[in-house]
């Protein structure tokens, strides 16, 4: 075992995967003698050549359009795209082409891509360089979305994800990627995209989350603890295919259910939870299944006291906990 | 040629191609047999589609010598083609025998590109290298760079052609393909088919350019524009850019300026934008009379060859469309299938 940050366990498992298979091509802006605007890329490029580690122009669409064609003969790559918030020129690209191109041709070609997308607020970003995305792309059929929230599935999931024969995004938090440290296991070991995993059992009420809002959700957990408030944090990993589950088998546990994004609320993917627990956990609950969500802004504004208005934090998934326990 | 020059040719109206070298009699007759082919399975996906039992036609009347003259540069076993809806010509010349577009046509369950899921035109086909294609206008550029960029790293010697109408080459995504071709002196041919409607929408509200091939000089790389009722231009101009292609020189804009015999669709009535002598003189320009004549001039089609050409055209339509006829529909319990990664595909082999 051994202890690395959230960053380091991304680059990792590139550098793994790159060494293993020799199909594998990274691409994207900055990520060659730079290593990427974050530093994820760092080495990669002096490791294995301008051939695999690819610098491009500022073009999106380009990047997944190109990688897309590289799939379809032969190689694996994993574009990145620099910012979430710079995604959308590709989403022609990712939803048209890239997510359906096995259904439409009924299975004669496929696309082995993974997608890496920092995402996420809290870092002093903005409206444009703190989006969360993931409700967007988790709509699509053909498509996975994976969120790690921890060192170990950072790596974990991203060598799962490229070696899956299906288009994965994987949305790494861009404030996880310095901040937190943790054990990874040593050896070639996988995390297989699906499966949620319960970060800490509780007994009344459930709060699901992903990426930052885990840990967010993990220290909600203490706090209400100290009330005497047992909440069991589901970290859900895999946004699709969603891990029903593990959701469903913990609300059975709890009886309640919170939500948590920093997505803005309206059309985010807690409407996905929520709906599954009405329609499939009904006869469980005794309380409305809630969301505590990033506000219905168009964008994370830019000063601190904006950003500590937009973030959920603890103190408030907390104190919307309690609101779900003494309904 | 050097990079961004442009070479114009304008349309030779009456005027006869001088027949090029290095192309045999064979080649020729062959070239003229997939124009015919072209055509008469254009006609029969009408034919198909009046009498309702396809429910839409696009059709690539009078772009068969732009394209056969193209696809048949390529090295067809090994190289790649990523077409668009009109690209009924491209198609017979890649390999896909009439009786896989007529399945595409009629939506069966063995239609090769989709088993029945798209609507007819979009072609693609593994086997015969012919990467699986969409609706939304020119993402196929991008992808023809990703597939000359992975032969180019796997140095697998591949050229890599696609196609696409002058109307999407508005779209970013062809600026886009262009520039990054550029930067890595990809083995792609991107031929631009110019029939001067973006549907209803003529090329002069489209651009501020006489000519598409213009485009290639603001990316460093040739662009050429040739006019494709004139088979033999066209073949001479695309071998030039394989051959480029291949040497590891780069990409080529190829322009080929082309009438557009029917409305943009089934669904469209072109008398309502387009005047009608002007449809009138497309038909002047139809690609099939010009290389007719020349073939005959050159000594090198005669009423015997060309009666036989005529039969085995119309053998493989009518067989064509009666394997299609007979072939079964797709289930619609299968449609949940191939979302994600199946290890079978649907006639139960393996993938």
């Amino acid at each position: 075992m051994a202890e690395r940050r959230y960053l380091d366990a991304i680059h990792d498992a590139l550098q793994e995967e790159m060494t293993l298979d020799e199909r594998v091509i990274v691409l994207g802006e900055d990520v060659g003698l730079k290593g990427g605007v974050f530093g994820v890329t760092d080495g990669l490029f002096g490791q294995f050549g301008g051939d695999r580690v690819i610098d491009t122009p500022i073009s999106e669409s380009m990047i997944i359009g190109v990688s897309f064609g590289m799939a379809a003969n032969g190689l694996v790559p994993v574009p990145e795209i620099q910012f979430a918030d710079f995604i959308h020129p590709a989403f022609n690209q990712i939803l048209s082409e890239v997510a359906r191109v096995r259904y439409r041709s009924n299975n004669d070609y496929g696309c082995q891509m993974t997608i890496r997308v920092p995402w996420g607020g809290g870092v002093h970003g903005a409206l444009y360089h703190s989006q969360s995305i993931e409700a967007f792309y988790a709509h699509i059929p053909g498509l996975k979305v994976v969120v790690p929230s921890t060192p170990a599935d950072a790596k974990g999931l991203l060598k799962a994800a490229i070696r899956d024969p299906d288009p994965v995004l994987y949305l790494e938090h861009k404030k996880l990627y310095r901040l937190v440290r943790g054990e990874i296991p040593d050896g070639d070991v996988t995390v297989p995209i699906g499966p949620a995993a319960v970060r800490r059992p509780g007994r009344d009420l459930s709060i699901f989350a992903y990426g930052l809002m885990t840990r967010e959700a993990l220290a909600a957990a203490d706090l209400l603890s100290h009330d005497g408030i047992e909440a069991e944090v589901v970290d859900l990993r895999t946004l699709r295919p969603l891990d029903k589950t593990t959701v469903l088998e913990s609300v059975a546990r709890t009886s309640r259910a919170l939500v948590v994004h920093e997505d803005n609320r309206f059309g985010g993917f807690g409407a996905e939870i929520i709906a599954t627990i009405a329609e499939e956990a009904f006869a469980h609950l005794d309380a409305p299944p809630t969301r505590f969500c990033g506000p219905d802004v168009p964008g994370v504004p830019f000063a601190q006291p904006f950003e500590e208005w937009f973030m959920p934090n603890p103190d408030r998934i907390a104190k919307a906990a309690r609101a779900v326990v003494s309904y | 040629m050097s990079a961004g020059e442009i070479r114009a040719v304008k349309t030779r109206e009456g005027e006869r191609t001088p027949r090029a070298g290095g192309v045999s009699d064979a080649d020729l007759l062959e070239m003229y047999y997939y124009v015919r082919l072209a055509r008469a399975v254009d006609e029969r996906m009408w034919v198909l589609q009046r009498s309702g039992k396809a429910a839409f036609v696009i059709s690539g009347q009078g772009h068969e010598c732009a394209q056969i003259g193209a696809v048949f540069a390529l090295d067809r076993e090994k190289d790649w083609l990523i077409p668009y809806y009109r690209s009924v010509g491209s198609v017979l010349v890649k390999g896909m025998p009439p009786a896989e577009i007529f399945l595409i046509q009629l939506s069966k369950a063995t239609d090769p590109s989709s088993g029945g899921r798209q609507m007819p035109g979009h072609y693609g086909h593994s086997q015969h290298k012919i990467l699986s294609t969409s609706s939304p206008l020119m993402t196929q550029f991008l992808h023809a760079d990703g597939v000359a960029l992975a032969a180019k790293l796997r140095r697998t010697g591949e050229v890599c052609m696609t196609e696409a109408g002058e109307g999407s080459t508005s779209e970013g995504d062809f600026h886009e393909a262009l520039n990054f071709a550029a930067v890595h002196k990809l083995a792609v041919i991107f031929v631009v088919e110019n029939n001067g409607y973006a549907i209803s929408v003529p090329v002069s509200a489209q651009m501020g350019l006489p000519d598409v091939s213009a485009h290639a000089a603001g990316y460093g790389i040739p662009g050429v524009t040739v006019d494709g009722s004139h088979i033999l231009d066209v073949y001479t101009a695309a071998r030039e850019a394989v051959a480029r292609a291949r040497r590891g020189d780069g990409p080529t804009l190829l322009e080929i300026k082309v009438p557009r015999l029917t409305g943009h669709s089934s669904d469209d009535q072109q008398d309502k934008y387009r005047p009608a002598d002007e449809i009138a003189a497309a038909k002047q320009h139809d690609p099939i009379p010009v290389f007719t004549e020349e073939l005959r001039a050159w000594g090198v089609l005669t009423d015997a060859n060309e009666r036989e050409i005529a039969n085995r055209v119309r053998r493989e339509v009518d067989l064509g469309t009666e394997v299609a006829e007979t072939a079964p529909a797709p289930d619609p319990a299968t449609a949940t299938r191939y979302v994600y990664y199946e290890a079978d595909l649907p006639d139960g082999r393996p993938r």
